[in-house]
């Protein structure tokens, strides 16, 4: 009895053992401190208290790094994580809305993917073990350049809110055509009739609104400061995002951005965050003629802020976002550019840059302990904390393998547990 | 440009490729000849010697410090302190390692080239769900820049396949990775042919939702059966004709969807299946059972691990990603041991597989993925094993490892330098020899292809 006791707290124990003690770590902060070699980090309350040497903190439980990497948690791209099972499978997908009347109709961007996240999905454990523990959650172009709102997720797998404010999705150049007419240059136009309704400069009774009353105040808020998130890859397509999100004062992120490399000056002098997909080099569309493997090299060199991503299969392989990572760093990107376009430069870009994405006092302790280079296809994590909490290293994918290796006992798989 | 010495060209033409060694030597229905057949020749060079370097030999083995000998296309030598004769090109490969090139078992470029346009989607001949009489081969445009920076990531050959949407979708065909002005040029010389097939989701949902069959997983192999069934009546035509002696009578008509199926129970085509579940691998096998094929490799294979026994007892190939799943539910199991797991049988044959004009640039990456899961539990993760998987196995899926995938005197100089191990993420190939010709150089721009496409546009100045 005792010893069910005992079992029954171990497995429960995550739920409040937030305070941890990392001994002797190579700390990749992240931040403004670089990379720390031989460094304690010390977590209670499910936040980072202090960074140093010799940090003792009595009765908290303290784990021995032995000198490996300890990076804050990864960002795993803007994808439907939580938000989709099986991609192919509609009854398991909210992260696209359609309505009937389809191109040219209502723009709906009061619609709000968050209420679909589903913090049971078997996504979380199979992505969080990988390291990352954040994520976009983003709203698909469906029947408008305007797909919604999404917001930044925690991927701890509980019930609870996202982090930071809600994140605007606007889907552009040839992508989106098939929602602006055929042509491009109408996206500008319809976003700009959008913005006049949300401005009130619009009769509500007008016949031909794109919005409704409370897609008005949705679209408000990001007149007035919140982010909006353009996809966008071609050259010129990326300047006229610039210039019309100037005009209206919206804050843009750019997203996609295979031609960035080109326009890398403008990027900077509008202070513009970008997030590229390193693995994008061929011409794969008329929009990504000029897509390149230095293209994140690139712009980091021209100053701009780069985060990465990973267009495709976002979701169920978002973990492939670190191979991203490293292959913009074989690509010329300085190596603590491909850390910080992974952690602290997503967590600036989407405003939750003082709760997650570095290593530093006061964030929350969603922290990796790797067995190598952490940007390396060959290392992988030993050790997720989030809150402080270690993580249990399991996922469906480790259960089918550990049932799949044992030997064969006499009985079906199915008993294997 | 291209010129081959007349050795070279003689030597091709008298390669024969025993792909399954099955080949009954019986005159095959239909045309004995290929009408489409190869003009690949390959590029003339000097003798070429690394030296020093680390080299995987892509039969499992791994010797440091070795030199590689390249004279006239084809592998003179590996060994140690090898001599440089006269006019060979001496390439120093101190602190960098050396490995046959990268066959990919699974690609689409060609036929679904990039810029990916609607004018380019030649790859699904999404009319009838049997469609054996077209081969990818006459879709394949050699403009697409993706061979190039396939090129760039060490892949020397590469089986270009129909798409999935068809139980049966056509004839694949085997390339060299050498840019053509037709795609007869980039043919492999000898490489038999393959036959794309389909398991599961893709061909049922594409006539399901047209409201013809199949519809059903049952409908599936109710084609299947139907197919071969017919092409079995159509061998015997062609058996009694051919035995018939002076009364041999009419020649039969030629039919080129039944040609093909013949050919494969014939055991003149390689067959390619793509499979993602264990139970319908293993329904797979008792087809190939019930008309008498030899399957050459299951693609995509997600869940290879859970029969990984029978596909090494059945002499099966498992041509498979690192780490993609999920997507469908055929792929919902997928793990990241399963290279590994399936790798670990006595006599298997893993493939790390592409299927994607993105992966096949990197397969030494999705390699790299596996040796690290690998050594976590114990199996072998070293890299002159997981240099196989990229290599001497698609080679043998393809059926030309007589002649390709590993760094056996005389075997073609299909050759890649990379500046260090090529399992890593940091790994970049220097130089590609194809047939002994050095056809790109990481560091010399004239010996880095560009399709005509890219030209004039300013992509990358």
């Amino acid at each position: 009895m005792k010893r069910l006791l005992l079992i029954a707290c171990l497995i429960s124990a995550p739920a409040f053992a937030q305070n941890v003690l990392i001994k002797n770590a190579t700390v990749h902060t992240a931040g403004t401190r670089g990379t720390l070699k031989n460094t304690d980090v010390l977590v209670q309350g499910g936040i980072i208290r202090a960074i140093g040497n010799n940090l003792s903190a009595p009765g908290i439980v303290s784990v021995d790094a032995k000198g490996k990497s300890l990076t804050p948690g990864l960002f795993a791209g803007l994808g439907d994580i939580g938000l989709e099972e099986v991609s192919a499978e509609s009854s398991t997908v909210d992260g696209t809305f359609r309505l009937n009347d389809g191109a040219g109709g209502q723009m709906r961007p009061e619609f709000d993917v968050v209420p679909a996240f589903n913090p049971n999905s078997m996504l979380i454990p199979v992505t969080r073990l990988e390291g990352f523990t954040f994520t976009a959650l983003s709203a698909n172009a469906g029947s408008s350049l305007l797909g919604g709102q999404g917001a930044i997720m925690r991927l701890n797998g509980n019930f609870e809110d996202p982090i930071g404010s809600r994140i605007l999705f606007a889907s552009m150049g040839s992508g989106a055509d098939s929602l602006s007419g055929s042509s491009r240059a109408a996206q500008f136009m319809l976003l700009d009739q959008a913005i006049r309704e949300a401005r009130g400069l619009s009769p509500y009774d007008y016949r031909q609104s794109l919005l409704t009353p409370a897609g008005r105040e949705a679209m408000n808020k990001f007149l007035l400061g919140g982010r909006t998130v353009f996809n966008v890859e071609r050259a010129s397509d990326i300047l006229q995002v610039l210039k019309f999100a100037k005009k209206n004062g919206m804050r843009p992120i750019i997203v996609g951005g295979s031609e960035a490399w080109q326009v890398a000056a403008q990027l900077k002098a509008d202070n513009v965050i970008v997030f590229v997909d390193a693995l994008e080099n061929l011409p794969s569309s008329f929009d990504k003629i000029g897509a390149r493997l230095d293209n994140a090299a690139l712009l980091q060199k021209a100053g701009v802020r780069v985060g990465l991503f990973r267009a495709d299969d976002a979701s169920q392989n978002a973990r492939k976002v670190r191979q991203v990572a490293g292959n913009a760093v074989s690509n010329g990107m300085s190596w603590e550019a491909g850390l910080a376009a992974i952690t602290s430069v997503p967590a600036d870009a989407f405003g939750v840059g003082d709760k997650v994405g570095r290593i530093d006092v006061g964030l929350i302790a969603d922290l990796v302990l790797w067995n190598g280079d952490p940007l390396e296809v060959n290392a992988f994590a030993e050790q997720v904390w989030m809150s402080g909490s270690a993580m249990p290293m399991k996922s469906r994918q480790t259960e089918l393998r550990d049932r799949y290796m044992a030997d064969d006992n006499g009985l079906p798989r199915a008993y294997q547990k | 440009m291209r010129k081959s010495s007349l050795i070279a060209t003689v030597a091709m033409l008298s390669f024969s490729i025993a792909a399954s060694g099955k080949s009954t030597g019986n005159p095959s229905p239909g045309p004995a000849t290929d009408p489409y057949p190869s003009t690949y020749q390959r590029i003339s060079s000097a003798p070429v010697l690394i030296r020093n370097a680390t080299v995987l030999t892509g039969t499992g083995e791994r010797i440091d410090n070795a030199d590689v000998l390249m004279r006239d296309g084809k592998i003179a030598a590996v060994g140690k302190n090898l001599d440089a004769s006269g006019n060979t090109t001496v390439v120093d490969g101190t602190g960098k390692w050396v490995t046959p090139g990268i066959i990919d078992a699974h690609s689409h470029l060609g036929v679904y080239p990039s810029p990916g346009v609607s004018a380019h989607e030649d790859g699904n001949e999404l009319t009838n769900p049997a469609t054996p009489n077209v081969w990818a081969e006459h879709s394949v445009w050699p403009q697409d820049q993706g061979f190039a920076t396939a090129l760039a990531g060490g892949v020397t050959s590469l089986l270009v396949l129909p798409g999935s949407g068809n139980l049966i979708g056509g004839r694949g065909v085997v390339l060299k990775n050498v840019y053509g002005r037709a795609y007869q040029d980039m043919k492999f010389p000898g490489a038999p042919h393959s036959i794309k097939m389909a398991c599961g989701e893709n061909p049922k949902r594409v006539y399901g939702s047209k409201g013809s069959s199949p519809s059903t997983r049952m409908g599936n192999v109710a084609g299947y059966r139907a197919a071969f069934i017919d092409a079995k009546g159509y061998m015997k035509t062609w058996d009694k004709y051919n035995a018939g002696g002076k009364e041999k009578g009419e020649e039969p008509t030629q039919d080129l969807r039944l040609e093909t199926l013949a050919g494969v129970m014939r055991g003149d085509i390689q067959v390619q299946i793509h499979c993602y579940r264990a139970d319908e691998m293993m329904l797979m096998i008792d087809l190939a059972k019930e008309f008498n094929f030899k399957i050459a490799s299951f693609h995509h294979a997600v869940e290879a691990y859970k029969i990984a026994q029978p596909l090494a007892e059945n002499n099966i190939c498992a041509s498979m990603w690192a780490d993609w799943w999920g997507f469908k539910m055929e792929a919902l199991d997928g793990i990241q041991e399963n290279i590994a797991m399936v790798d670990r049988k006595k006599n298997s044959c893993a493939i790390v597989h592409s299927d994607s004009s993105e992966g096949i640039q990197r397969l030494n990456q999705e390699a790299a993925k596996v040796t690290a899961r690998a050594s976590a539990l114990g199996m072998n993760g070293s890299p002159e094993n997981a240099m196989r998987w990229l290599s001497l196995n698609p080679a043998k899926a393809l059926g030309i490892d007589k002649v390709t995938g590993t760094l056996e005197e005389g075997k073609m100089a299909d050759v890649v330098l990379w500046n260090g191990t090529p399992f890593s993420v940091y790994a970049k190939a220097e130089k590609v020899y194809v047939d002994g010709a050095l056809l790109f150089d990481i560091n010399n721009k004239k010996l880095q292809p560009t399709s005509d496409f890219m030209l004039g546009q300013g992509a990358n100045p």
